[in-house]
């Protein structure tokens, strides 16, 4: 937590933070070279779980999905340092501190939610009423 | 609703129909008069006394964090008269409704009065307390001139008092929802409430809802971009750091409760099975994400009231506030954990022993950081020099009531006691206690702690030990029989009881209902005493406390700029620093003051949403399709509006800066 | 800044205030990352939703029956290359071009109103199959997550409209640029919310 607040002290009586428009600007590490990185990157991590998928690649389906899920998180970090050129320095910090803040709370919802879900199904559901409908479904 | 009802008459009013106007119940009909009386003879006086071009200029288009800040707290106040008449309706009714008696309120009538209690004591009257106190406090503690975002601050007020009024509006047209506070399925699906209750809980949610995430997100960034240089992290005072973390939860946890409403609307509007019974849908899922939402609310809730307390006790004290950096990460180690508890709200309903284990851990550890502050105050008031104004006696009473009503929460928190607790009146003393002990108390602690700062004069002492005396021993005599209620077993939402046994102890908690009502009447006795007699409380100073932030060092109410040269800040308690090593006040150089102009979109936006929200509740088509559009419109059209801001002269700076010299020279001070 | 004059720790006499006028840094890109980060949590109920409902199909059809993957990939290429489009908007705006700009803003626009059409077209080829979001649970919490990826979509073509115009109007001026940057921010977390969604939704939807 102290980290960018020591930044922000360390800038009193710093020029640059009193008279520049710091926040204002072009984000700093936009570059031709950067999107088109990016966009091969994202082109090559989509390109795999379709083919994946769409090819049958893969007989159990549960390692597949993990791969696929695995892929998604690749491709999400991708976006990030690409595309919306997150770095430490930016808003002297604060940006990444709350990208981590959220990543971390997101984690929480989703893992709970389903962990707490799932529970309570296998307990209150003796009859497996997922694994029933799922075979109605097919 | 009415069958034979022209296609003409559908189109222009939906549902809406002249039986929904519920004049045929006397208690509705009664409450309509007295509100209309009483809002008819506000408005003729506002006529009367030509105050509506004043009102609408310098308060209703300000975009002056100090005025909504004001105008946040008026609202807080003007919704805790409407919901303590919930409450003193339903201490009544289960006072009295006792084997043949049935009472004067019929059962769907006493579970509207239950939700409208819980819902609107939340969310209109916490909720704009805390926003209010914040927008007030905040930007000053940190040296800034406003908030980082000027117009939205307006804008989520106005979205916020939308809200309040879609609420209202349910009293008199149409009914309310009868789920309980939190809008549980299927009870609040459209099978089972067909009405129209349920979508004013909706819609009325989501309007304010948007006021408080932009609010916080608008404060985060403040907090984060605006402080005056040398005020670190670790100088910021503590209600700043609460206040902080506070809307950081906001943040997070608001949209969760955006997302769970919409699927519940969702469900009512569209046919979608996310929390129906059938076709798949899982009732379980909501209360998941609501109390997701949940528990980082009630956090939300106290984390600002904690930073309150934390500024009373070292001003009255006359000490530094004991512990600051244990305090600091109390506060940061809360709004994390506050995030791993929720699943306590539902231990009874099968998630099994290693959930139920995982989260009652949780819970447990989250009284520690807690346990943490009250020791810290305790230490502060140590061998301090209390002065026992009124604030300190609201902290004192807190500390005491506070305590208490932690420890029936960890009772609460050991999942297999709470199976016999659950949903018991044990549980509603036990909010009642943290709720009232430490949003309630602090806010009255805020009041009468900010007041001269804002107003320029204190509020009486009298009127306002009065006032906390009955709401300490009235929250205690109101709540303590239903602790006992609890432990016997009864649970909560009840409108009638067969056993005899029980009806004294609702008698004794009817009883401290009153004592409650009359410390909320001896605090608007306090306010109209102290405007009466405002000459002689006069504070010409702006530090009447002899306070150790910043927000002490302007005037009595501060210039519209709050600061005429952005503070320098070399350490905590930037003010007693200041004070004890000479600071003189400057005299001259002043330079012109940047400051934002005024703005009407908030008021227009807010009755926009008022009206789309009506019409959606009422499935009034037409309505909701055209507000909407207007919503759009006139946010497209203000983003086209380039002249924002103006400069305040520097003439002007110069004359209100030595008008206030000259009132600290007339006492002998120069600071 | 008088505070370059006097260092504020050791100095006899402290300056108590700055006789400057401070030039507060722009809140507004660290703001709408904010808003950006509020919204994950909408994301995350929904995909939460989403885990916990997709394998009730009460009978309906379940993912295999419904999703229609070569149209998705088309949908997902719109969508990246939106992205990259709106990349390339954003280096002629650092180079202060106007026309390219707009030029690639367009561009950017077209491709996501694309996405939008195809998706409107799924939308209603699903409904009127009726497989639409009040045939089951699995179809209610698809039907919110990708309708609610795509109004977020429709909004962000809104803007971008309302953006050009006043572009076209105002030049890139400093409150220009602002915007565009925080609509940058907006496009891009779009397609990353759109990975997560044709990942967990459609393609482990499809596995199982």
């Amino acid at each position: 937590m102290s980290a960018p607040g020591d930044e922000i002290d360390a800038h009193v009586g710093d020029p640059r933070v009193a008279h520049g428009h710091h926040g204002d600007g072009q984000p700093s590490h936009a570059s031709l070279k950067g999107y088109l990185t990016g966009f091969a990157l994202a082109a090559i991590l989509t390109v795999i779980p379709f083919w994946l998928v769409m090819g049958h690649v893969i007989g159990d389906a549960t390692v597949a999905s993990a791969v696929i899920l695995g892929l998604a998180a690749v491709q999400i970090v991708v976006h990030v340092v690409f595309f919306l050129h997150m770095d430490t320095t930016s808003e002297h910090g604060w940006n990444m501190l709350a990208l981590i803040f959220t990543a971390v709370l997101v984690t929480i919802v989703l893992g709970a939610s389903i962990w707490v879900m799932y529970t309570e199904n296998a307990n209150m559901m003796p009859v497996a009423a997922q694994s029933l409908h799922h075979a109605m479904g097919r | 609703m009415t069958p034979h009802r022209s296609a003409l008459l559908h189109f222009l009013l939906g549902r809406l129909t002249a039986s929904a106007i519920p004049y045929d119940n006397p208690i509705i009909l009664w409450t309509f008069v007295v509100v209309a009386t009483l809002g008819a003879a506000v408005l003729a006086a506002i006529t009367r006394y030509r105050l509506w071009g004043y009102l609408w200029r310098e308060w209703f288009t300000s975009i002056d964090h100090k005025r909504i800040g004001v105008m946040y707290l008026v609202l807080a106040i003007v919704m805790l008269l409407r919901g303590f008449a919930d409450a003193i309706m339903m201490r009544v009714q289960q006072a009295i409704a006792f084997g043949a008696n049935l009472g004067y309120l019929p059962p769907h009538h006493y579970d509207q009065i239950f939700t409208a209690h819980g819902s609107i004591m939340i969310f209109f009257v916490a909720m704009p307390l805390i926003v209010g106190l914040m927008n007030y406090v905040m930007p000053m503690q940190i040296g800034a001139r406003d908030v980082a975002f000027p117009f939205l601050n307006n804008f989520s007020f106005w979205m916020t008092v939308a809200g309040a009024v879609l609420f209202m509006l349910s009293l008199f047209i149409g009914d309310f929802a009868r789920t309980g506070w939190l809008g549980y399925p299927p009870i609040s699906e459209l099978r089972q409430s067909p009405g129209v209750g349920v979508d004013y809980y909706i819609w009325g949610l989501q309007i304010a809802g948007v006021g408080t995430l932009l609010s916080g997100i608008n404060m985060v960034v403040t907090i984060l971009k605006m402080r005056a240089p040398g005020m670190t992290l670790m100088r910021m005072p503590i209600f700043t750091w609460t206040a902080l973390c506070s809307n950081a939860l906001i943040v997070a946890a608001f949209p969760i409760l955006t997302a769970a409403l919409a699927l519940l609307a969702m469900d009512r509007y569209v046919g979608t099975h996310f929390f129906t019974s059938s076709l798949g849908g899982n009732v379980m899922m909501y209360i998941n994400l609501i109390w997701i939402w949940g528990h980082p609310e009630v956090y939300i809730l106290i984390l600002p009231m904690f930073g309150v307390y934390s500024e009373v006790v070292a001003t009255f004290s006359g000490k530094r506030l004991f512990g600051y950096s244990s305090m600091v990460y109390a506060t940061v180690a809360i709004m994390i954990l506050s995030y791993l508890v929720w699943l306590h709200h539902f231990f009874t309903m099968g998630s099994g022993a290693d959930v139920n284990s995982f989260f009652a851990l949780t819970t447990m550890i989250i009284s520690i950081p807690t346990g943490v502050k009250i020791f810290n105050w305790l230490f502060t008031m140590y061998r301090g020099r209390i002065r026992y104004e009124v604030p300190m006696l609201w902290t004192i009473g807190f500390l005491f009531t506070f305590t208490i009503g932690g420890m029936t929460g960890v009772m609460l928190s050991v999942a297999p006691a709470d199976f016999m607790l659950h949903n018991s009146l044990f549980l509603v003393a036990h909010f009642h206690n943290v709720i009232i002990g430490g949003v309630v108390f602090g806010a009255f602690a805020a009041i009468n702690y900010w007041f001269p700062k804002a107003f320029g004069f204190r509020l009486d002492p009298f009127w306002g030990k009065v006032s906390f005396w009955c709401w300490l021993v009235g929250y205690w005599v109101a709540f303590t029989p239903l602790y006992v209620l609890g432990l016997m077993g009864v649970t909560r939402r009840l409108s009638h009881f067969t056993d005899p046994r029980l009806q004294i102890w609702f008698e004794i908690a009817a009883a401290g209902s009153v004592l409650i009502f009359l410390g909320i009447l001896a605090f608007l006795a306090q306010v109209y005493v102290s405007i009466r007699h405002r000459d002689a409380l006069r504070d010409a100073t702006g530090d009447p406390w002899d306070g150790r932030t910043l927000e002490w060092s302007t005037s009595s109410p501060p210039p519209a700029y709050n600061f005429a040269f952005t503070p320098l800040v070399h350490d905590r308690d930037a003010w007693t620093d200041m004070k004890r090593r000479g600071f003189v006040r400057p005299a001259g150089g002043f330079k012109p003051i940047h400051l934002p102009n005024n703005t009407s979109a908030g008021v227009i936006l807010g009755a926009l949403s008022l009206g789309c929200g009506f019409a959606l509740v009422w499935h009034i088509g037409w309505l909701a399709a055209t507000t909407f559009a207007g919503i759009v419109g006139v946010v497209i059209a203000n983003s086209f509006d380039r002249h924002r801001d103006h400069h305040l002269p520097a003439e002007e700076v110069d004359r209100v800066e030595r008008e206030y010299r000259d009132r600290l020279a007339a006492r002998g001070s120069a600071r | 800044m008088s505070t370059a004059a006097h260092d504020p720790v050791h100095a006899d006499a402290p300056q108590f205030y700055c006789t400057e006028e401070p030039h507060p840094e722009n809140g507004t890109l660290l703001g709408f990352w904010i808003y950006l980060m509020s919204d994950c949590f909408i994301f995350a109920s929904l995909f939460a939703c989403y885990a916990v409902l997709g394998t009730r199909y009460a009978a309906g059809p379940s993912p295999r029956e419904v999703f229609d993957l070569p149209m998705l990939a088309v949908n997902t290429a719109l969508l990246l290359l939106s992205s990259v489009t709106f990349g390339f908007a954003m280096l002629e705006m650092a180079k202060n071009r106007r026309g390219p700009t707009l030029a690639w803003l367009a561009v950017a626009g077209a491709l996501a109103a694309g996405f939008v059409a195809l998706e409107i077209r799924e939308f209603a080829h699903l409904i009127a199959a009726g497989a639409g979001p009040d045939r089951s649970a699995f179809l209610s919490s698809f039907f919110t997550l990708v309708g609610t990826h795509g109004l977020h979509v429709t909004v962000g073509i809104v803007w971008l409209a309302t953006l050009m115009a006043q572009i076209a109007r105002n030049g890139l001026d400093e409150t220009n640029r602002r915007r565009l940057n925080c609509l940058s921010l907006f496009w891009h977390f779009l397609d990353l919310i759109w990975v997560g969604v044709f990942s967990f939704v459609y393609l482990v939807g499809v596995l199982r």
